[in-house]
């Protein structure tokens, strides 16, 4: 699966691990969230970076004590149209203060790249090759924003300030 | 009128080669049909029974005549030649194939019309009093704060893939013409008593399957925190709402099964945390967006004109001018109801024709303004009290003044049968044959304000809960029958109707609506008491006992 980081199709460090599976030595990994809080205690020692996978469905203030012990955060959306983990995303960045990767995992599909951005993600795991590859032309036909998200982008409701409205606009 | 600027006018353009290019994609195979739904719902397209439809929003309810031209010019070119005004301030174009659909979509965003969000599981367009601007009972343009929520909810990243449909009504009068104790958050904006403006929140009002009152979360909250506190209920929503079963995704569910005062706390919370924030309305925010509302230069005049006067020795125009005009906040001037509900013809709907003629109407004595009610009637907004006999003449000539608005005739009904999937029955002709019942006006004026709500299935477009007579189509063994019921109302009063008795096929619905009309004539005080507040005084027994031992 290609991931796109900061704009660019890159290689995916982190390996998921299966359940049953022990926690290598070296190289980073992606744990689910489960198993994640269960050895929390012991991964504090793991040199290598850890990520945490977290569900859709679990509060997400709960990540909160572990975040610097955090490499990477993937939220899911198990299907598309289940918009959860933006509400997680935007609580990541703007409440929790999470700095670090966040990463959209699941059916991530092209049309909804924008939204993801907006909300705070900046790594796409997209569902479809093609739409990886249209990730800049996609990002690039959206030029103005009516909402402050906190991922700093201007506004329209901000910007309408300090300009003078054009004369004769059509009603 | 609102005036779209250059951020609007490029939003838009965008919005529309999106489109194009999702339509391309999904004919190339590239997007699956279920992952182009939600994309075309969110720009107004619906797959109905014969067709595309395509929903154009009109935003508050507000429209230029160059607007409503431009809808004739849609509907005459890419339809057939007529357009169905909606009970959520819409106009719905039923006959439009998916090829044309782009080409429309871009003579309408020519005039600043779109249909975006007007479907999906987003926050859709929000609606509004259509007397907004004009009535003296006002506290403020209402539709200032509808702009601003429009504008905050257009694409917002966060809440376009909610559980499902959420929708936001605002009233800035004390007589609700919004309905917004059935919606998903009503607003009502007041001044509390050190003068500051603000509104009341209720959350979890709706009609469909499981219909509720909203419920009081915010007797008054500041207008300038407008922003953040719709933000953490729909926060709050978008997190904890239901999505495992669509039929309990609604708002109004959540709110219910947590209680509202869980509910309250937990919006708080959130609220606390972002108040302060960047969606704190500043005066300054408020003021620009304010400074796009162009008014209407009036003329200084006095009410009650020679004109006038002369022209009400007519008692046609007299008859109409009682029905169809209303009080403006400034002197000599009127508020003009078109109704759309002529006897015989679908409720709603409009010809181009009609559309062409009441733009030029607006041009020539309505400040080329014109505004849609959620009763599914025009409106002019700003008519000079002079001016009524000329526009009473030319309605006339058009259809279009129909003396009924607020009568049992005056009906409100979703599509129904003949054009939608999801009905079950049909709504448009049992709605025209009760018109014909009541085609005689002197009766209809006599039974006095009644509203007969329709709708074709438990979706309930048609608002049948909150009609003082609802008539709900359901199937029965492959046949239409229709559930009836009294005592509901939409308005500041609002409470859902009680079902009065065992559902009835198709060819009784009209007689026994008449039996009902009969039955309250019969039991009400006198002619000032309304149907539904004879119904509140006694109850439905004696409209059952009289209604079923007829049939």
């Amino acid at each position: 699966m290609p991931l796109i980081e900061n704009g660019r199709i890159v290689e995916d460090r982190f390996r998921r691990l299966a359940d049953d599976e022990a926690v290598p030595a070296e190289g980073a990994v992606l744990l689910p969230a489960e198993r994640f809080l269960k050895e929390a205690e012991a991964l504090k020692g793991r040199a290598a970076p850890v990520g945490v996978l977290w569900p859709n469905n679990r509060r997400i203030e709960e990540i909160a004590p572990h975040l610097p012990a955090l490499a990477l955060v993937a939220l899911h959306f198990p299907i598309f149209r289940d918009g959860r983990a933006y509400s997680q995303a935007r609580l990541l960045r703007e409440r929790l203060g999470w700095r670090g990767p966040l990463r959209a995992t699941g059916n991530v599909l092209r049309d909804q790249f924008v939204f993801m951005l907006r909300a705070g993600f900046d790594q796409l795991e997209p569902s479809k090759a093609t739409d990886a590859a249209a990730f800049a032309e996609e990002v690039g036909s959206h030029s103005v924003f009516y909402q402050p998200t906190g991922d700093g982008r201007p506004s329209i409701l901000r910007a309408r300030l300090g300009r003078v409205a054009p004369a004769g606009a059509a009603g | 009128m609102y005036v779209y600027d250059e951020f609007d006018r490029t939003f838009l353009a965008e919005r529309v080669a999106e489109f194009r290019d999702q339509v391309e994609r999904r004919l190339a195979g590239a997007l699956t049909e279920d992952e182009f739904k939600p994309l075309r719902l969110m720009n107004g397209v619906y797959l109905q029974l014969h067709a595309y439809m395509l929903r154009v929003a009109i935003p508050y309810g507000t429209l230029s005549s160059d607007q409503l031209r431009r809808l004739a010019h849609v509907a005459r070119t890419y339809d057939r030649g007529y357009g169905h005004f909606t009970t959520r301030q819409n106009i719905q174009f039923n006959w439009i194939k998916l090829e044309d659909l782009p080409e429309a979509m871009a003579a309408l965003a020519e005039v600043g019309v779109h249909g975006i969000q007007t479907s999906g599981n987003c926050i859709r367009n929000v609606t509004t009093d259509q007397w907004a601007g004009a009535t003296p009972e006002e506290v403020d343009d209402p539709r200032l704060w509808a702009e601003i929520l429009r504008q905050y909810s257009t694409a917002h990243p966060e809440f376009s893939y909610l559980p499902r449909k959420f929708k936001i009504a605002i009233t800035a009068a004390d007589h609700d013409r919004a309905a917004t104790k059935v919606h998903d958050i009503g607003l009502r904006l007041h001044r509390n008593a050190e003068g500051t403006l603000g509104f009341e929140v209720l959350v979890g009002g709706g009609l469909g399957r499981t219909p509720f009152i909203g419920k009081l979360v915010k007797p008054f909250l500041p207008a300038e925190h407008l922003l953040s506190y719709v933000e953490a209920i729909m926060r709050v929503y978008n997190r904890f709402g239901r999505r495992d079963n669509i039929y309990k995704a609604r708002i109004k569910i959540l709110v219910h099964e947590i209680g509202a005062e869980a509910f309250a706390a937990e919006v708080e919370k959130e609220w606390e945390a972002i108040r302060e924030g960047v969606l704190h309305l500043d005066s300054d925010v408020v003021a620009d967006i304010r400074s796009r509302f162009v008014y209407p230069a009036f003329e200084t005049l006095a009410d009650n004109p020679p004109e006038l006067a002369a022209a009400l020795e007519n008692p046609a125009f007299a008859t109409w001018h009682r029905n169809s005009v209303h009080p403006h906040k400034v002197p000599g001037h009127a508020i003009v109801t078109i109704s759309l509900k002529p006897v015989g013809a679908p409720p709603g709907d409009a010809t181009a024709d009609q559309m062409d003629e009441i733009a030029a109407l607006a041009d020539a004595y309505g400040f080329r303004e014109i505004r849609v009610g959620h009763e599914q009637n025009l409106c002019l907004p700003n008519v000079a009290q002079k001016d009524l006999p000329a526009l009473w003449q030319r309605l006339e000539a058009a259809g279009l003044a129909t003396p009924n608005v607020n009568l049992v005739n005056d009906i409100i009904a979703c599509p129904g049968l003949d054009y939608c999937s999801l009905a079950n029955a049909r709504a448009i002709p049992v709605a025209q044959e009760i018109a014909r019942r009541f085609a005689d006006l002197d009766r209809a004026r006599g039974v006095g304000r009644l509203h007969i709500n329709i709708s074709g299935c438990i979706n309930a477009c048609g608002h049948h809960h909150v009609g003082h007579i609802g008539i709900l189509g359901v199937e029965k063994n492959g046949q239409e029958f229709y559930q009836i019921t009294v005592g509901g109302r939409a308005d500041e009063h609002a409470q859902l109707g009680t079902l009065l008795g065992p559902a009835v096929p198709y060819e009784q619905v009209p007689e026994l609506i008449e039996d009902i009309v009969d039955a309250y004539l019969e039991l009400r005080q006198s002619p000032k008491e309304l149907f539904v507040d004879t119904v509140a005084r006694l109850g439905i027994d004696p409209f059952k006992e009289r209604v079923y031992a007829a049939h």
